[in-house]
């Protein structure tokens, strides 16, 4: 599973974005997308036309965490929305990693995919399938009911560091978030949860 | 001359640039404080780009209920306020201009609270039921999407995290030409206890600051709004303070709109 999390002022200005993989049942945490890393654009392409869907659930629903509202299947990617009061919006586009033997690129609904990270690695394999069975619900089915929660407690978790910048009286609402304190948060976050 | 360490060639030029006598020695141990000093304190900071302070706690650090039931001294607010009501002074051209210098100050404020109150009321009813993820998911307070709560927010949760105590009143314009103006009446505003307008300035209120953390709470939940401050002395209540919001037309159209789709 690859991540792609953003935040967007008010004014659809972004402030902050990382990009990360799981790092759960054996992921080491760097994203794959499924397009070659001369076209990340795309990721920001895929997050910023679902901006439109934002701003019709949200007045449609009084939650600060929208859940997953758009999906874009060429490339299988998954778009989960929260809000925070103030009008800041974060995205977060999840990305199944692309089975190996597959064609089509919809077809993510299967078991849990394996990366290429585990190609090399000495773990007995049954302890591996295990804990990817585990975590398969998150990696494998983006929508499922375990997978919004984590992305919910990965979006409280960030929206807790979110106050706490914006109560820095150095921020002022729009300003780009360039804190490497932030950026380590975010991914801490993102190892916890997703 | 070259060879002595660096922090010895510091101390040397400090007691040798007095005396002229030697002044070759006093230049080339000046060069080397500077490169050593410019090279001494980035292997700390250049990982962060970023100056940690010394007990190492950013304000990441720090636990944002920390201070949620902790008071702070009126004494030291009323010196603050009457610091920050002076500066806004300086060269305005009337009582309008104060108060909108005034209703600036606060509105960064209220974009800012608008994001602790949520913050403070989710956390406080998680922390005692974060074991069960059910109870969680109904507690988180609803984002305002219709005027009337965004109006319940203020008057209430709001007024309480600034001032302790809710709003006094809170009401609907009864004229029918401006159904988009509502008022929050604050019969003594703490803002105001300690100010006492002269008389050439009497339309002034300094309340214009709580205007504008106001205006800065609509704004931040997508209602464009326009808060003044308007002095309605009663005999009871010398002090008593009208908040005005004006909502745009743009809130009306989509209240008109939600109400149709029956959101709440």
């Amino acid at each position: 599973m690859s991540y792609y999390f953003t935040i967007l002022s008010p004014t659809d200005v972004p402030l902050f974005n990382i990009a990360f993989g799981t790092s759960k049942s054996g992921g080491d945490g760097i994203a794959r997308f499924r397009f070659p890393d001369t076209a990340q654009y795309m990721n920001q392409f895929i997050i910023h036309s679902s901006l439109d869907i934002v701003e019709e659930a949200q007045w449609m629903n009084g939650n600060m965490y929208l859940k997953h509202i758009d999906t874009y299947p060429p490339a299988s990617a998954y778009i989960s929305a929260f809000l925070t009061p103030s009008g800041a919006r974060f995205l977060l586009l999840h990305q199944p990693p692309q089975l190996p033997n597959t064609g089509s690129a919809t077809g993510a609904g299967g078991g849990g995919g394996s990366s290429g990270s585990i190609l090399g690695g000495s773990f007995s394999a049954s302890a591996l399938g295990s804990s990817r069975a585990s975590a398969s619900s998150i990696a494998a089915n983006p929508t499922s009911p375990q997978t919004e929660e984590a992305v919910r407690q990965f979006m409280t978790e960030v929206y807790e560091n979110y106050v706490k910048t914006v109560m820095s009286p150095f921020y002022r609402q729009g300003m780009e978030i360039r804190s490497a304190v932030f950026r380590s948060r975010v991914t801490a976050a993102g190892r916890k949860w997703l | 001359m070259a060879q002595p360490p660096p922090r010895h060639a510091t101390v040397l030029s400090l007691s040798n640039s007095n005396s002229n006598s030697n002044l070759s020695n006093a230049s080339t141990a000046i060069d080397r404080p500077h490169s050593s000093q410019t090279h001494m304190p980035t292997p700390s900071t250049s990982s962060t780009g970023l100056r940690v302070p010394s007990n190492r706690k950013t304000i990441y650090d720090r636990h944002l209920n920390r201070s949620r039931n902790a008071e702070l001294s009126r004494a030291s607010f009323a010196f603050l306020f009457a610091e920050m009501v002076t500066y806004a002074q300086r060269r305005v051209t009337g009582i309008q201009d104060l108060e909108r210098r005034l209703n600036e100050q606060g509105y960064p404020l209220g974009l800012r609270l608008l994001d602790l109150l949520f913050y403070r009321t989710v956390s406080g009813s998680t922390s005692s039921s974060l074991s069960s993820s059910s109870s969680t998911s109904a507690s988180p307070p609803n984002r305002p999407l219709r005027i009337l709560p965004l109006l319940h927010l203020i008057h209430g949760p709001l007024w309480r995290l600034l001032f302790n105590r809710p709003a006094d009143a809170l009401e609907h314009s009864v004229s029918p030409e401006t159904p988009n103006e509502y008022m929050i009446t604050d019969n003594d505003p703490l803002v105001n206890t300690y100010i006492s307008v002269p008389k050439e300035m009497s339309m002034l209120n300094c309340a214009a600051f709580v205007a504008g953390m106001i205006e800065g709470v609509c704004d931040g939940c997508g209602f464009e709004a326009k808060v003044t401050a308007h002095n309605q002395p009663t005999e009871m209540w010398p002090s008593r303070t009208i908040f005005l919001l004006r909502f745009g037309e743009s809130v009306m159209e989509r209240e008109k709109v939600l109400e149709r789709a029956g959101v709440k």
